[in-house]
Order: structure tokens, then C-alpha cells, then sequence
């Protein structure tokens, strides 16, 4: 028997009406392994996941923990089989304490809650694995990625040894993803089993020993790791070649646009975000700013967009002083473009059709309304066009955008803020969270902003992103500006270096 | 007015009505403690409260005990609890709509069957109520003794009530459930916590606590069932969950400075009737207005309340 695998799906089938959302998928994993499920979002692996984890009940096929047939009725009957699930949005309640969550929904040995016990037995299964998790903290207190280990400590402390993660890097900030990726290989050493699923191929060549690759709801591959390269992959996972070098095409930049000079500002809480900062992006320019994540980017682009009071120095938009102009003059009249990082609550109003979201930018002038009145024909042939001309996937135009994928919400943003031919184009972490496609997608839409001469200042804390697209890279740290690179120069490592404060 | 604190027997006096006109309120406020912990506004605990008096002033009528006054009014509590549990918990009603939709509705209930039951007999009922019960020895404290330990069975069970209550939640797993929901029904619900389940339980225990307040009413203090006779109780307890952050003793506390107001209030209007008494009428709710504003600081509810909770809601 020990030559079963610890875990096997074998020909699972799960239906949605007529949508298959898993078509006889099949997977090995191994004991002690990293095995990753590779897809784009919609490609079934929620599915699966659902299924392994009790939540969804396969129309066919079997699921064999170490050989033996299991039928799991429920996340609780998951955890018997000793299968855990770390979900992408963490099940921690956070005003409760890390023990507090971990014993949640046990078995009570007795009326009262034996906190101290349990505190205890805990601090000792966190040190064996290295996590210096203090088990009396306030969770909401504890940064994401030790909210992370918390999680795991929860699926440990209830005995699984197959765990599973859902997407596990994209709360992190780049700074925490190393040290995850120790924490999984130190849980592999203690013989458990990780089931590790994602779109990003990175994250797949670097951490997973096998790797199942799905679309569509089906297999496309069950693979070593260190028998294929990011591009096969790529290709299994999309089902066409992905371009991975972006055709970067030459192209003289026009005069300076947009001018950053000595500007401070606060953050929410009142600290200093941004410390005298200096920075010009010329027409037909992308100035990628890199940077890791709260180091005064989002405080940068809000700044522009007017939505934060400026302490000291000057924004010029073609020479124009822009320091007093409202929000929407700054839209309209001086042709400045804003794709926020938060694209569910600042970027859409989720609650509203598609074709109102398309048309927010501009909704109290002609065409979309006259007198104060909607003229809804043109709200919605101006819906339908940029629908079509951006490759919108929907049912309708009147569907609430909430329930648009992540790539298309993006993709009605971007319609919306480049329709109006801005002049200069200020973009936040327009890839977080986004698929290959709709990240080659965002990317390209971004470069022929960049042909007609648009000056794009395009923030994100993807350093292969920013390397794909930007002409120049200036790096940001605790608000100061470590240094500016021509793309050509720029390497991960001068980066990085500047990235941490190393001033080059 | 100075004489009141100073003469202890009119001190004695004056904390003893205090207290007295505190304890309705308190049970409705830890009432309104436990639903809302578990992630469901209790804005109905006037109208449970309305409905415990008049339960309460039933049973004491047909059976001549307050005992069986009790068990009628906190099941008449429960019952108007119910309304809430089935649309607010299990049909996903809004519970502001719902809470104000009960105290509407059994305002108008109780004002009506009164009528039918206690006839025009209704204001000049004198119910078999709970009399005064000296604890030997701890009544012979000077001051303190006459105002904790001279009163009635229900005063005694709201000493048990809350301390049980607060150990209950933070001390038990069904607290820690309650909270949990309360916070994150999503990650409970994952943890094996049956949501709906610990919501059903907590808003009707909040139905028998304020049903409780409203037998204190009836049983303890005028022995008969008058319309609308909880007057804004409720309400008042409501900030007195908020200004007792959601934590039992918070909620005792609470109540007990808005008791203290209100029984200074009747002194002072005895003692100037020259100055017209709603002045006087309104000091409670100006301090607690107060005491919400200033004291609490930002108070922040359990993460869910007023949303109800649906498996498959994004």
C-alpha cells in the first residue's frame, strides 16, 4: 500500500446546469509533495477544491485518500480525512484571539473553554514549525501573512495532513511570499501534503514539485515541475501561445507631460506617505513605479487624481499647475485618466449595471444626459461599443458588475477612463489578482496608450509586469523616491536593492 | 437637593429607586447584547418587552402568582422573538424594518387584547406581584444593604443573569460561537458552526430577557398591564447595549447611570415645581445621548450585524 499517493481524484465530473465546471478531471498527488493545480480563473479549479473540500458533492467519479475510496459530505468531514483547506479570503474572525480561532467549532472537552490548555499545545506546534505566532494576539492585529500561518496552525492543530491553498500568495505582499514558501517546504518536510493552486506561473516553477494544469474544466497536463518551462505551461493553461515579451516597439517620447515636483503628503492615518517627490512622465512615456506594497504608491496616485490633499510642492499637467483643481476638473478639463487600485469599491459601484459604470466618468454631460435627465439609448450604445471594443465578457450590459471576473471588471475600468482620451494616465496595481490573459490584455491596452502618446504613470508591485511594459522605472520607499532606471538598465536585483532603501 | 446624598436614609432611598427603574432596562439590554453579538439588530426589544408586561400581567391574572406571570410573559418575549428569528434570520429580511415592524405590531396587540381580556377592569387590576425579600445579614449593611439585598426575586435574577451571561460569553464555547458568527458567520460556518442555528438561539434568549424587563414592570413595580406601559424602555436599552460595548456588564453599567438620571430626575421634579417637569423628564435621554457621544469613542458592532447570512452569497 505505500505505493498509493496520498491523495487521487480520479475522473470527477461536476455539472452547473449545462455549464461543466469539472470534466473528468484526474489528479495524483503524492505524500509529502507540492503539487499545484495551474488554471485561469473560470478554468474549474474553485471546483475541485469545493469538491475535495465537502462543499460540493462530484456527480461522478471517486476522491481515495492513501487508496482508500472517501465520500466528504462537509468542510468538517473534509478535516476528518485529514484534508484542510486555507481559503483566499482567511476564515479568521478577527476580534478573536489566534486560539480563539483555532478551537472555533471543536468539540468542547467540558464546559468551559480550557484557553490556557490550548494556548499552550499550541505555542508548541507554531515553534516546531518556525511560526512565532504569539496564540493570545488579536488576529485582525497579526499582518496578512501571519494571519496566513494562522490558518494553517488551525488545519495543523486539527490534525490534516493535506492542505490545501487557494490562491495563497495574492494577500501577500512580495516581502511575505519568501517566507511562505518556506513555511510550505518546512510542512512538506513534516510529511504533509500540499495542494497548491494558482494562475501564476511563477509561483508554480518555483515552489511545486507536479503540477496539474486545467482550462475549461479540464485536465491538460499532469507535469513535473522540472520537466517543463513557464511557456508550455502557459500554453496548456490558455491554449495558444502567450506572448511574454511584449513587442516593446521604439518609440521616440514626446515632451514632459506630467510634473511631479516636491510633493509631500499624508497618509489616512496622518503619518507622512510621500516625502518630497519629484518625478516627470513624458507624452508616449510609461514610467513604471515600483516598489513594495504601502510605501506610498497608492498616496502617489490618489495625490494626482486629486482625491488627497497636497501638503507641499506642485503637480503641472502640460505645464499647468493642477494643485487646486477639483476631482472632476482634473478628469475633464485637464485630461487625467485614473484606474485606482481598489477596483471594487473605488473603481466600480458593484451594485450598478455595466453600462452605468462605463459611462460614471462623464454621466452629467451630453450624450449620457441632457438637463439632468439619462438619455439611456446613448448609455447604452456607448455600453455596447466599448463592451465590444474591449472584449467585455458578459451576459448583458444591464448585469450588476459584481459579478464580472476580476480581468473584465479591469477591463469596463479601463474603458471607461480611456475613452475620454486622457492625456495623461495614472494606473494602479492594474494586474492584482488578474490572470495571464487578461494581464496580457491590461498590458497591451496600456501600450497603445502609449503609441498615441499618452503619458501612463502605471504603479504595481509586479516587478515582471512593470519590467514587460515601462520605458523608465523609478522606485519608491517610505515615500522617497530611491531611484529612476532606464527599463534597459533595470535588473531584479538594482531593483531590489532600491526596493529595500539601498539608494544606487 | 444637595440633602439627598448626604442623609442616608434618603440616600438609601433615592439608590434603591435607581436601581429599581434600571433593572427592566437592564434586561432588556443584555437582551439586546446577546442578538446582537450574534450578528442580529434587536430594535424589536420595546415591542418584546411590551409583550413580556402583558404576558406576564395574563398569567399573574389567570393563575394569581407572579411565578406563572414569569414563565407566560418571557414566553410571550420569545414568541414576539420569533417574528425576528424566522424574517430576519432565516428569510433574510432587513432587521431594522423588522425590529420596528414588531414593536408596531405588538403595541398594537397588546393594546387591543388587553382590552379583550382584562375588560374595564384593565387599570384597576392589583396582580399578585413579587414582594420584597430581605437576604438576612447582608441587609444590615448600612446603605447597601437596603438597596441590594431588599428587593424582589427578579432583582435577584438579574444579579445571576449577567454575570452568567458574560461568563457564558467569553468563558464558553457557545460564547465563543456566538461571537464568532457575530464577527465572521462565513468562517464559522467553514469551522462547523451552525450560523443560523446559534442566531435562532441568541435573538430568542434576547426575547426572554426583554419579555423578563417586561414582567419586572408588571410584577414588580405596578401590578397591572396599562398600553404602551414599556415606554421607550427599549429603546433605551438599545444605547444601552452600545454604550455598554456589546458586553453584558457594559450593558448593566449602562443602565444603571441612566437609572441613577432618572430617579434624580423624579427628585427634582418634586423638589421644583415651579420649573415645568418635562425638563426634568428629558435629563435621562440628554445624558445617555451624551454618554453615547462622548464617552464610547467610536463603538464598533460585531462585524455582521444586520446582515443576514446566506452559504452561497459572494
Amino acid at each position: 500500500m505505500a505505493t498509493d499517493p496520498h491523495l487521487v481524484v480520479d475522473n470527477v465530473t461536476k455539472t452547473f446546469g449545462d455549464l461543466r465546471a469539472n470534466d473528468a478531471v484526474s489528479l495524483h498527488v503524492e505524500r509529502g509533495s507540492i503539487h499545484a493545480i495551474l488554471g485561469e480563473n473560470g478554468a474549474g479549479k474553485t471546483t475541485l477544491m469545493n469538491i475535495l473540500y465537502g462543499l460540493y458533492h462530484p456527480d461522478e467519479g471517486h476522491i481515495r485518500v492513501d487508496g482508500v475510496e472517501v465520500r466528504i459530505e462537509s468542510p468538517k468531514d473534509a478535516l476528518r480525512q485529514g484534508i484542510g483547506m486555507v481559503h483566499q479570503h482567511f476564515m479568521l474572525v478577527g476580534p478573536l484571539t489566534v486560539t480563539e480561532n483555532v478551537i472555533l467549532g471543536m468539540k468542547p472537552n467540558g464546559p468551559g473553554l480550557n484557553l490556557k490548555q490550548h494556548a499552550e499545545r499550541l505555542t508548541e506546534l507554531s515553534d516546531s514549525f518556525g511560526f512565532e505566532i504569539d496564540p493570545h494576539e488579536t488576529v485582525w492585529k497579526l499582518p496578512m501573512g501571519m494571519q496566513q500561518r494562522v490558518e494553517i496552525l488551525k488545519l495543523l492543530y486539527h490534525h490534516a495532513d493535506i492542505l490545501i491553498f487557494d490562491e495563497p500568495t495574492s494577500v501577500l505582499t512580495p516581502g511575505e511570499t519568501g517566507p511562505f514558501f518556506d513555511v510550505l517546504r518546512r510542512l512538506t518536510e513534516a510529511d504533509k501534503t500540499i495542494l497548491f493552486i494558482t494562475h501564476k506561473l511563477e509561483e508554480v516553477m518555483a515552489i511545486a514539485d507536479r503540477v496539474t494544469v486545467m482550462r475549461d474544466g479540464r485536465v491538460t497536463a499532469e507535469v513535473e515541475t522540472s520537466e517543463t518551462n513557464p511557456q508550455e505551461l502557459a500554453r496548456l493553461m490558455i491554449g495558444r501561445d502567450i506572448v511574454f515579451d511584449i513587442e516593446h516597439r521604439d518609440r521616440e517620447a514626446g515632451p514632459s507631460l506630467l510634473e511631479i515636483k516636491g510633493v509631500r503628503a499624508r497618509s489616512d492615518r496622518g503619518l507622512a506617505a510621500l516625502d518630497d517627490i519629484s518625478l516627470s512622465v513624458r507624452s508616449g512615456e510609461i514610467l513604471g513605479i515600483a516598489g513594495v506594497d504601502g510605501n506610498g504608491q497608492a498616496e502617489l496616485a490618489e495625490v494626482i487624481a486629486g482625491l488627497r490633499p497636497l501638503e507641499a510642492g506642485h503637480i503641472t499637467v502640460e505645464g499647468r499647475d493642477i494643485g487646486e483643481a477639483s476631482v472632476a476638473e482634473r478628469k475633464h478639463r485637464l485630461g487625467i485618466g485614473y484606474v485606482p487600485e481598489d477596483r471594487q469599491r473605488v473603481g466600480l459601484v458593484l451594485d450598478h449595471p455595466v453600462a452605468m459604470n462605463l459611462m460614471l466618468r462623464s454621466y452629467e454631460s451630453l450624450p449620457f444626459a441632457r438637463h439632468h435627465i439619462f438619455n439611456f439609448g446613448a448609455i447604452k450604445s456607448n455600453a455596447e461599443r466599448l463592451v465590444e471594443q474591449y472584449d467585455v465578457r458578459l451576459q448583458s450590459i444591464e448585469q450588476e458588475v459584481r459579478y464580472l471576473s476580476g480581468g473584465n471588471q479591469q477591463k469596463v475600468i479601463l474603458a471607461r477612463e480611456i475613452e475620454e482620451g486622457p492625456r495623461v494616465l495614472i494606473v494602479s496595481q492594474p494586474t492584482k489578482g488578474l490572470d495571464v490573459g487578461a494581464i496580457e490584455f491590461v498590458q497591451n491596452t496600456l501600450l497603445d496608450q502609449r503609441e498615441k502618446g499618452v503619458a501612463i504613470l502605471y504603479i504595481s508591485t509586479e516587478l515582471e509586469h512593470l519590467l514587460a511594459v515601462s520605458d523608465r522605472i523609478a522606485v519608491i520607499f517610505r515615500g522617497r523616491i530611491t531611484g529612476v532606471l532606464e527599463t534597459a538598465d533595470a535588473t531584479a536585483e538594482k531593483l531590489g536593492m532600491l526596493m529595500a532603501g539601498v539608494s544606487g | 437637593m444637595i440633602e439627598i446624598f448626604l442623609d442616608p436614609a434618603l440616600l438609601t432611598d433615592f439608590l434603591r429607586t435607581s436601581l429599581r427603574l434600571s433593572v427592566p432596562i437592564v434586561f432588556a439590554a443584555v437582551g439586546g447584547v446577546l442578538s446582537e453579538r450574534s450578528g442580529v439588530y434587536n430594535i424589536g426589544l420595546e415591542g418584546m418587552m411590551l409583550a413580556g408586561a402583558f404576558g406576564a400581567a395574563v398569567g399573574a391574572f389567570f393563575f394569581d402568582t407572579p411565578f406563572a406571570g414569569v414563565v407566560t410573559g418571557a414566553m410571550c418575549g420569545m414568541l414576539a422573538a420569533l417574528i425576528l428569528a424566522v424574517l430576519g434570520v432565516s428569510l433574510g429580511v432587513n432587521q431594522i424594518v423588522t425590529g420596528i415592524a414588531i414593536n408596531l405590531f405588538v403595541l398594537g396587540l397588546t393594546s387591543f387584547l388587553s382590552r379583550v381580556v382584562f375588560g374595564a377592569q384593565a387599570n384597576t387590576l392589583n396582580l399578585q406581584g413579587f414582594k420584597p425579600l430581605a437576604i438576612p445579614g447582608l441587609i444590615s449593611i448600612p446603605v447597601i444593604g437596603p438597596v441590594f439585598f431588599g428587593q424582589d426575586l427578579l432583582v435577584y435574577l438579574m444579579y445571576a443573569v449577567v454575570p452568567l451571561l458574560y461568563f457564558m460569553m467569553f468563558a464558553t464555547p457557545w460564547g465563543l460561537n456566538i461571537r464568532a458568527v457575530g464577527e465572521n458567520p462565513r468562517a464559522a460556518d467553514t469551522a462547523g458552526v451552525s450560523v443560523n442555528a446559534v442566531r435562532y438561539a441568541c435573538v430568542l434568549g434576547s426575547g426572554l430577557f426583554a419579555g423578563l424587563g417586561g414582567c419586572f414592570l408588571v410584577l414588580s413595580q405596578v401590578f397591572l398591564f396599562s398600553e404602551n406601559m414599556s415606554a421607550g424602555k427599549g429603546f433605551i436599552a438599545l444605547a444601552a447595549v452600545i454604550l455598554g460595548r456589546w458586553n453584558p456588564v457594559g450593558a448593566l453599567l449602562a443602565c444603571l447611570l441612566f437609572g441613577f438620571f432618572d430617579a434624580l430626575q423624579l427628585r427634582l421634579q418634586f423638589l421644583n415645581p415651579e420649573v415645568p417637569h418635562e425638563i426634568f423628564v428629558a435629563m435621562p435621554y440628554v445624558v445617555s445621548i451624551l454618554a453615547l457621544v462622548g464617552l464610547v469613542g467610536r463603538p464598533s458592532p460585531p462585524a455582521a450585524a444586520g446582515i443576514p447570512y446566506r452559504r452561497e452569497a459572494k
